[in-house]
């Protein structure tokens, strides 16, 4: 079996709250803002501020708080839809400023709110494989980088976030279980960057909306509406596992609005349905490990427990996963 | 559902609107309510009645209620 030994995770320190929002977009109030995203301040990078510092510093936290030398790391996977550069690889940037050893490999992948899941299942074949035996899963996005600054159906909820996890063939925290994916690239111009691509290479896409994030919020909550439940269950089934068998249920935290409802939807009693939203906001990547971190500190998780990870997103992509403690 | 359940659903999902505002022929994204969120609030409330996963897609062809209506009991 395969363990997760440690997360620990980043925000940067500037804020943004619901009040500065409401000044620029006067016709959503606070309460609004509050009531819809269940996100009351998202952690924004500094300008100079990007994702191989961000998935550094996540990284320095989690060697300080569980004593692991960067000489113990194997192979850096660094989850990231917004690299410093196009090229090299972040994940190799980060190699040589947390000191690891250049015997590792590292790589970077390129997945949204589905990241960690993917990120979990591919660390664990990387160990299964036999070539290493310490994993550091980092995910790291500036996603305020994308945002152009007059859209708000994005600017309420996305924030950014740094997260760093240790998976290990030596056992100290939670083992992970089968893990389901779902892919479907017809969803590809829901949630789509233009700019920054070979394909608009050409095209000065600076100063227009068109070279920012583009989300269709509504294509993407009935993408989660038909994928996630039936994830759900198959991820269950692959783990000869019953929904009642779960003692606590981590989605990616996309907004309460539509965590709540996918909740309703799937008769998921509320004391077993962790919600972390308010003070970090959607951080993509990072939502499941922050959530599961807080968990963690807030005493919901014990040994013996048994808890569902599920993000969805971008590409589309899905993935859900079981870890048990 | 009757239309006339579903304009009173409809209706309940909008914050701060006149009750009786909303009829079958109302072109409902042109009202003063309608945003980005109310998006998902009515897909969420069609997927919570009815079980059926309209796209945003289905709310841009719609005009009025009533193409809703026809368009989640075709």
């Amino acid at each position: 079996m395969i363990f997760i030994n440690g997360i620990s995770y980043y925000l940067p320190e500037k804020k943004l709250s619901n009040r500065e929002l409401n000044e620029l977009f006067p016709d959503w109030s606070v309460e609004k803002i509050a009531a819809k995203t269940g996100i009351v301040e998202r952690h924004i990078a500094a300008e100079d501020e990007f994702s191989s510092g961000m998935a550094v510093k996540a990284a320095q936290k989690l060697f300080k708080e569980y004593q692991i030398s960067p000489d113990e790391i194997e192979f850096v996977l660094l989850c990231t839809q917004s690299p410093d550069y196009l090229l090299p690889t972040t994940a190799c940037i980060v190699q040589d400023l947390l000191g690891i050893p250049t015997t590792v490999g590292a790589m970077d992948y390129n997945l949204g709110c589905s990241g960690y899941i993917y990120g979990l299942s591919t660390a664990k074949g990387l160990i299964q494989s036999g070539d290493v035996s310490n994993v550091l899963l980092l995910t790291s996005e500036t996603y305020s980088k994308h945002l152009a600054e007059n859209d708000k159906s994005v600017r309420t909820i996305f924030g950014d976030a740094a997260s760093a996890t240790l998976i290990s063939r030596k056992r100290k925290g939670a083992s992970i279980g089968k893990t389901s994916f779902g892919t479907d690239g017809k969803g590809a111009a829901n949630l789509i960057l233009k700019r920054g691509g070979a394909r608009n290479i050409n095209c000065d896409l600076t100063g227009s909306n068109e070279g920012k994030l583009f989300m269709n919020g509504a294509e993407i909550f009935t993408f989660t509406l038909k994928v996630v439940p039936a994830i759900v269950e198959d991820t269950l089934k692959k783990n000869e596992l019953k929904l009642d068998n779960i003692d606590l249920f981590i989605f990616h935290q996309a907004n309460k609005y539509m965590l709540e409802h996918l909740r309703m939807k799937m008769n998921i009693p509320e004391d077993k349905f962790y919600v972390h939203i308010s003070h970090c906001g959607n951080t993509v990547s990072s939502t499941i490990p922050i959530a599961l971190k807080a968990a963690e500190q807030e005493g919901y998780l014990k040994p013996g427990m048994t808890v569902m990870l599920t993000g969805f997103g971008v590409g589309y992509s899905w993935g859900a996963s079981i870890i048990h403690y | 559902m009757t239309i006339e359940n579903f304009v009173k659903k409809f209706e309940e999902q909008l914050e701060d609107i006149t009750p009786g505002t909303i009829t079958p022929s109302t072109a409902f994204k042109e009202l003063e309510e309608w945003d980005s969120m109310t998006n998902l609030v009515i897909i969420a409330m069609v997927d919570r009645e009815y079980n059926k996963q309209i796209t945003g897609n289905d709310l841009s062809t719609a005009t009025t209620i009533q193409d809703l209506y026809n368009l989640i009991n075709s």
